[in-house]
This record gives structure tokens, C-alpha cells and sequence, in this order.
């Protein structure tokens, strides 16, 4: 059987002591410097949100939909500095891991609004209920 | 002081509950004297309690959920004989207790019996067949078990402090609201549940993390037994439905707790999305526990029929097929809440779709047997039932899953009895199967056939008798969770289900008494080459039981069937091959920290059902202190000596090459 592209991606020396983690002091610093890259846009995003909702820069109707953006721009930088999801071709884990999520998510949010606005749609009116009442 | 909690909480006028308890705690004083007595503590502690060893931490999960399958299937002697006695009848149970008992019933054999049997399998199990030495975490895997420990004790304690739930093992909100439900038993299952939950979560990350990461050099994912992809399905479903458990219980608290209104009657509540939400986990968790079932049964159909699995890709297809779809079936668990035909119609294909899943791997399993040369064990004669009989689970299934003829049949015993036939004839005949099967592996000796065989064909012959007039008597129109039965012609049926129950009975004992029987003759049953069953995957490579550390030297992977290729080639050249080069192994210390969690755990669980907030409080600020103390320890990691290794190594290779000599030059 010849190994599928898939076989070596996923594939990893299996040699070390489970739980072994080796740390390198190189790596400890740039990894320090994204946390704080990553911290530092948080915040900036969370600031810009609340000053978003509370101030009047931006023009009234569109408020709901800035904080939309700055929203999934917060979850792009948690996902990139904290969750390190990135393009690299070792990183196929993390990025199924993140589709298999959004799908789940997905799945269960829409399905979840789509039943319970049924269930709404098949109920009479209150005023019609009223009326068979009397 | 002691919040609600007072003399009254203890039901001393119900003789049943107190009787019970009595006994059980007399069993677990017992267990606890002669254990001090022989002066087995320092040993339990070091070696168990502490203990951060895969296969260990399995077996604890076993016997938890063996105990618990017995305390659930006392409550399902008592639920039948009641309802035989109750035509007509006052029966023996009053509706207050009877209610318990079916809630209590549910809850245990699912998150208490079946739950923990599939983890503690996928965690003896999963390391050995991917050739590697432990889990991801060693440490937070004991923590899991431990929870879950605390989980099935907090459940137990509702036996004679207090109540339990009377809402059905899943709490369907209004009814397990403060205004319906105001005694503690909605309580007690709400933070044993959300305690055994977290253990789940974090088992599920561990095992995702384990069969992702750290399988054996050259072993890829195509290469995987079966067990490990349906393993590998599970625990991916396990870490995606679990919150939404988690999430909508801790709803369900707030509601109880601090006054809010999710799913209350008023005040803008909707109970209603408090049923979808708990079967949008509900129902990829009855694949969270068949999928490894499957695995289990495709491992023993390849071994008993001396073939390669049939369709191994097909199989894994189908796994991750069930996957996905498993999260989008939910609404058949209420058709008849009031969704439109639109909505129903698209659940109830789908529905029928997942079955196709299921279908595939059926045919791969007869046609693994197909042409083999089939040897008839006791975990093959599981299996092989289980295909008989799952396949008459799984068409019940598909006829429920069309919405006119599940409003006809909703909450009534024929899907009891559809859903008892897929989970005792599916997952229970699966881990009875692997229980068997993986036995050897654990303690080194093979448990005794005779008494196999007797406890298999009473538990099949009971299952039948109990299950097919439930069936019946669903399709007659009785309802589940009848306190008091007024339809006189039901009670023939009753009366039978009643006789099912009793030879169940009788193969529960068989299957204690194999137990009792096996370790009795143990030096007679002893394995000594560490493959009884002639196996095909890699657990089989290691002596029965396993070194701490599993493989002295990792293995490399080069095909399907690692092991089997690699007692071939030793059959074929009449050797062993030389001796590698071996060296000290390192191995993760055990530690008591997922002990002492637990016990936090379990005093925070009490102090909030009670209202003790004090206690809480201690629990939570000891829990905290605990994973301090942990984070800050300084030896990870303790030696196997080289001497040790090698001692056990030529131990092995002794054994196997004795093997060789005496089957010598019988290729397959």
C-alpha cells in the first residue's frame, strides 16, 4: 500500500516519552513576542468596539454592523496568535480541527434556528387563540 | 451551616432506598476493612489510586462501570417486576419512588455504565494498538477518571441523602424547574453529570490529542486498526457535543440556582429550546458510545476469521461519515414537539441516511467472516449476535425515523425497546466482546469459556424475552414510564419481560461468576506469549500484562496489520531477528493530583446541592490549590532502569521464540 499524501502529513516521530516537551529558549522569546502582538490587537479591537457602541463616530444604523466586523476581526487574531492556526503545511491538525469546529457550530446554531422558528411558525396567532377561545 | 441539609434529607420510611444503601455501604466498608486489614493501602495508592498508566486508569474505569451496570440493572429488575405487579395493582413502588428509579436508571447506565466502559476500553486499548508508551497527558487522563469517579459517587449518595431527579434521565425543563421540581434530585444530577462531563471533555481532548500526535513511526492514519479511527470518531464527537451538554445543564442551573429564565414557563423562557439543545448532544452521544462498539467488533471479526477487516477504507469512510451526520438527526428525538413537515421531512431523511453508515459496515463485517476460518470464542459469539440482533435495532430505528409513524409510536415502549435493542445489543454486546477479548492483554490470564459461553447465551436469551414484548406492547399503545397499568391484556407480555429479566439475571451471575472462576484457575489460563486469540494488531506484540512503559523498543509501523506482518515474517525465517539495542525508558510519574481534584470536585458537587456555600467555597479553593501544587512540581518523569528492560524483554522473546519452536514453519 503506497502512503497517501495524508498519511505523512499527519505523521510524527513516535520515538519520545509521552508528555516530553521540548522547549528551546529561542523559542520562548519570539513565542512571547506574538502573545503580546496578539494581546495588544485584543485589546485594541475591544477598545475600538466599546467606543464603536458608545460614541457617536460612526453613523447610528451602522454601529450593529462595525461591531460584526471588529468582532470576527477578534476572532482572526485569537485564532492566529493564541490558537496558532497559520497556513504552514505542519499546521493541517489544527486547520481540520478548526473547519470540523466551524461545522459543528454551524450545524448546530443554524438546525437550532431553523427548529425553533418552525416550532414558532406552526403556532396560532395569539389573537386568532383568543378568539377560538371565546 | 449545613444549608438545607438536615435529619429529614434521609428517607428513613422508605425501607427500599435505605435497605439498598445499607447494603451498598456495607459492601464498600467491607472492601475498605479487608484492604486495611491485608494492608494493601501503600500498594492501592502507589500503584492504582495514583497510578497515571493508560492501561491501569482503564481498568479503573471498567470496574467503575461494571458496579454501576449493576446498580443501573437493579433499578431495571425493580422497573420490570413493579410494572408486572401494577395491572390493576398498587404494584410495590410509590409513583415518588418509581419516578427515581426510571430517571436514575437512565442516568447510570448511560453516563455511569456505558460511558465509562467505552472510555476506559479506548484508554487500555488505544496507546497499545498505535505502539506508543501512554496518553498525550498521563496526569490529566487520571484526573478524568477520577471525575467521573466523583460523578458516579454523588449519584449514589442521592440513594439515602436526599432524592433523585423525577424528570427522566434527561431533565426536560419546565418539569426540572425550581417550580416543578424543588427538592435537591434535579440538583444531584445536574453536578454529578457536569462533574463527569468535565472528566469526558478532557478524556476526549486527551484521546484526540493521543491517536492525532503520537502514533508509532510509520504508523499513518490509513495504517490505524479500526479501533483506533472509531476511537479517533468518538472522542472528535466527544470534544464537539459535550459543551453543548455542559452549556445547556449549566442553563438549566442558573435557572435554579439564580433565578433566571431560559427555560422557565414565564418570564420569556422556552423550554422547548431546552430539548433541542440537550439532543443536539443527546444524539451524536449514542455514536459516541456505538462507534467504538464497532471498532471493538471489527478487531474481533479480522482476528476470529483469520482475515484481514474487509474494507478497511470503506469502514473508515463510513466512521467519519457517521460523524458529521450524527449532528444532523437530532429533532427525531421530537417530532412531535410541533415542528412543520418541512422540518421533520429533512430530519427524517437524514435520519435514514445515517443508517447507509451503518449498513456499509455490516457487509464489510459478514464479509470479513466470508471465506475465513472462523473460530467461535466467546467474544466472537458477542459479535456475531450482535449483528443478528443490531440489525433488528437498526430497522426500528429507520421505521421511527418517519415522522406519521413516530407520532404513533413517541414515548411509547416500542421505542424503548428500539432503543434498548441498538444499545444492549450494540454497544453492551460490544464491550462484553471487548471485555473478553482485551481481558488476557490486561491481567495475563484469558477468562474461562465455559462460563463465557453460559453468561453470553442467558444474556442473549434474556435479552430477547424482555425486549420483544416490549415491542409488542408499544405497538399495542403502552406507554413508557407507566407507574400504574389499567389494560389487563398487557400483562401476559409484562409477565414475560418479567421472565427475561429474571435469565438476564441469571447471566449477569454467569458472568461474575467467570470472573470468580478465571482467577481461580489463572495458573491454568495463564498467557504466556502475550497473543492468546492469534491477533493482528500491535497490543499483541507486547507480554500480557504489559511492562509499565508497554514496548521496550517503539515499533515501526510498515503496513495495515503491524503486528501480523511481523509474526509472519518471525514464522517464516524461524526467528526472532536480533536482539536491539535497548535503553532506559523514561515514563511520566504517577501523581495523586486527579485523586485529590476529584475529592474537591466531590465536595464542591455536595456543597451546591445542598446549599453549603461555605464548603463549595473550600472545595473550589482546595481544586485550585491542588493544580498549583501540581504546576509546580520539579521530577516530571522517573527511569526505567536498563536492567529492568532487558529482563523483561528476554522474558518475552523467551516466550515467543518457545512459540515459534513448537508452531514451527506454520505460514498462514
Amino acid at each position: 500500500m503506497s502512503d497517501s499524501s495524508l498519511d505523512q502529513d499527519f505523521d510524527q516521530p513516535g520515538g519520545s516519552a509521552p508528555g516530553e516537551e521540548r522547549i528551546n529558549t529561542g523559542e520562548v522569546a519570539s513565542g512571547l513576542r506574538g502573545y503580546a502582538l496578539g494581546y495588544g490587537l485584543a485589546l485594541l479591537l475591544t477598545g475600538a468596539s466599546f467606543l464603536a457602541a458608545q460614541s457617536d463616530l460612526i453613523y447610528q444604523p451602522a454601529i450593529i454592523s462595525a461591531l460584526v466586523v471588529l468582532a470576527v476581526a477578534q476572532m482572526g487574531v485569537h485564532l492566529v496568535f493564541f490558537l496558532h492556526v497559520t497556513t504552514g503545511p505542519d499546521n493541517l491538525n489544527n486547520i481540520l480541527a478548526l473547519a470540523f469546529g466551524v461545522l459543528i457550530v454551524a450545524l448546530v446554531v443554524l438546525g437550532s434556528i431553523w427548529i425553533m422558528a418552525n416550532l414558532h411558525h406552526n403556532m396560532m396567532p395569539m389573537d386568532e387563540f383568543m378568539q377560538h377561545l371565546r | 451551616m449545613l444549608g438545607k441539609l438536615d435529619w429529614s434529607a434521609i428517607p428513613f420510611d422508605e425501607p427500599i432506598p435505605l435497605v439498598a444503601a445499607g447494603i451498598i455501604g456495607l459492601g464498600v466498608l467491607g472492601v475498605l476493612a479487608w484492604i486495611t486489614v491485608k494492608g494493601f493501602w501503600p500498594y492501592r495508592w502507589r500503584e492504582w489510586i495514583t497510578s497515571v498508566d493508560h492501561k491501569r486508569i482503564g481498568v479503573m474505569y471498567i470496574a467503575l462501570a461494571l458496579l454501576m451496570l449493576i446498580r443501573g440493572f437493579v433499578d431495571a429488575i425493580m422497573m420490570r417486576s413493579h410494572q408486572a405487579m401494577a395491572v390493576n395493582a398498587d404494584g410495590y413502588l410509590p409513583p415518588d419512588h418509581y419516578d427515581q428509579i426510571f430517571s436514575a436508571h437512565g442516568t447510570i447506565m448511560i453516563f455511569f455504565g456505558a460511558m465509562p466502559f467505552v472510555v476506559g476500553m479506548m484508554n487500555f486499548v488505544v496507546p497499545l494498538q498505535l505502539g506508543i508508551r501512554d496518553v498525550a497527558f498521563p496526569t490529566l487522563n487520571s484526573m478524568s477518571f477520577w471525575l467521573t469517579a466523583s460523578g458516579a459517587l454523588l449519584v449514589n449518595l442521592s440513594l439515602v441523602i436526599g432524592e433523585f431527579a423525577r424528570t427522566g434521565w434527561l431533565p426536560y425543563a419546565p418539569l426540572s424547574e425550581l417550580d416543578y421540581s424543588p427538592g435537591v434530585g434535579v440538583d444531584y444530577y445536574l453536578w454529578a453529570i457536569q462533574v463527569a462531563g468535565v472528566g469526558t471533555l478532557m478524556s476526549g481532548v486527551n484521546l484526540v490529542t493521543t491517536i492525532l500526535k503520537m502514533r508509532a513511526p510509520g504508523m499513518g492514519l490509513l495504517r490505524m486498526p479500526m479501533f483506533c479511527w472509531t476511537a479517533l470518531a468518538a472522542n472528535l464527537l466527544i470534544v464537539a457535543a459535550f459543551p453543548i451538554l455542559t452549556a445547556t445543564l449549566a442553563m438549566l442551573t442558573l435557572d435554579r440556582y439564580l433565578g433566571f429564565h431560559f427555560f422557565t414557563n414565564e418570564a420569556g423562557g422556552n423550554m422547548m429550546m431546552f430539548v433541542n439543545l440537550i439532543w443536539a448532544w443527546g444524539h451524536p452521544e449514542v455514536y459516541i458510545l456505538i462507534l467504538p462498539a464497532f471498532g471493538i467488533f471489527s478487531e474481533i471479526f479480522a482476528t476470529f476469521s483469520g482475515k484481514p477487516l474487509f474494507g478497511y477504507r470503506s469502514m473508515v469512510a463510513a466512521t467519519l461519515f457517521i460523524v458529521v451526520v450524527s449532528f444532523t438527526v437530532w429533532l427525531h428525538h421530537f417530532f412531535t414537539m410541533g415542528a412543520g413537515a418541512n422540518v421533520n421531512a429533512a430530519f427524517g431523511i437524514a435520519t435514514s441516511v445515517i443508517a447507509v453508515g451503518t449498513g456499509v459496515k455490516v457487509y464489510n463485517w459478514i464479509f470479513t467472516m466470508y471465506g475465513g476460518r472462523l473460530r467461535f470464542a466467546t467474544p466472537m459469539l458477542w459479535s456475531v449476535a450482535f449483528i443478528l440482533v443490531f440489525v433488528v435495532g437498526g430497522m426500528t430505528g429507520v421505521l421511527l425515523a418517519v415522522p406519521p409513524a413516530d407520532f404513533m409510536l413517541h414515548n411509547s415502549l416500542f421505542l424503548v425497546a428500539h432503543f434498548h435493542n441498538v444499545i444492549i445489543g450494540g454497544v453492551l454486546f460490544g464491550l462484553f466482546a471487548g471485555y473478553t477479548y482485551w481481558f488476557p492483554k490486561a491481567f495475563g490470564f484469558t477468562l474461562d469459556e465455559w462460563w463465557g459461553k453460559v453468561a453470553f447465551w442467558l444474556t442473549l436469551l434474556g435479552f430477547v424475552l424482555v425486549f420483544g414484548p416490549l415491542y409488542i406492547l408499544g405497538l399495542e399503545g403502552m406507554t413508557r414510564r407507566l407507574q400504574h397499568i389499567e389494560v389487563e391484556q398487557w400483562e401476559p407480555w409484562l409477565m414475560v419481560a418479567l421472565a427475561g429479566v429474571v435469565v438476564m439475571i441469571g447471566g449477569v451471575a454467569a458472568q461474575v461468576v467467570q470472573l470468580v472462576v478465571s482467577i481461580r484457575r489463572r495458573h491454568e489460563l495463564r498467557d504466556t506469549t502475550g497473543d492468546p486469540w492469534d491477533g493482528r494488531s500491535l497490543e499483541w506484540a507486547t507480554p500480557s500484562p504489559p511492562p509499565p512503559y508497554n514496548f521496550a523498543v517503539i515499533p515501526n509501523v510498515e503496513n495495515e496489520e503491524a503486528y501480523w506482518s511481523i509474526k509472519q515474517a518471525a514464522i517464516r525465517s524461524q526467528s526472532l531477528g536480533d536482539e536491539p539495542d535497548y535503553k532506559p525508558i523514561e515514563m511520566p510519574r504517577n501523581s495523586p493530583t486527579g485523586f485529590v481534584t476529584a475529592f474537591f470536585s466531590t465536595l464542591i458537587g455536595f456543597a451546591l446541592i445542598w446549599h453549603i456555600w461555605w464548603l463549595a467555597v473550600l472545595g473550589f479553593v482546595g481544586a485550585y490549590a491542588t493544580f498549583v501544587v501540581f504546576a509546580w512540581r520539579d521530577e516530571v518523569e522517573y527511569e526505567v532502569p536498563l536492567e529492568t528492560v532487558i529482563e523483561a524483554e528476554r522474558q518475552r522473546r523467551a516466550a515467543a521464540e518457545a512459540w515459534l519452536a513448537e508452531h514451527g514453519g506454520r505460514t498462514v
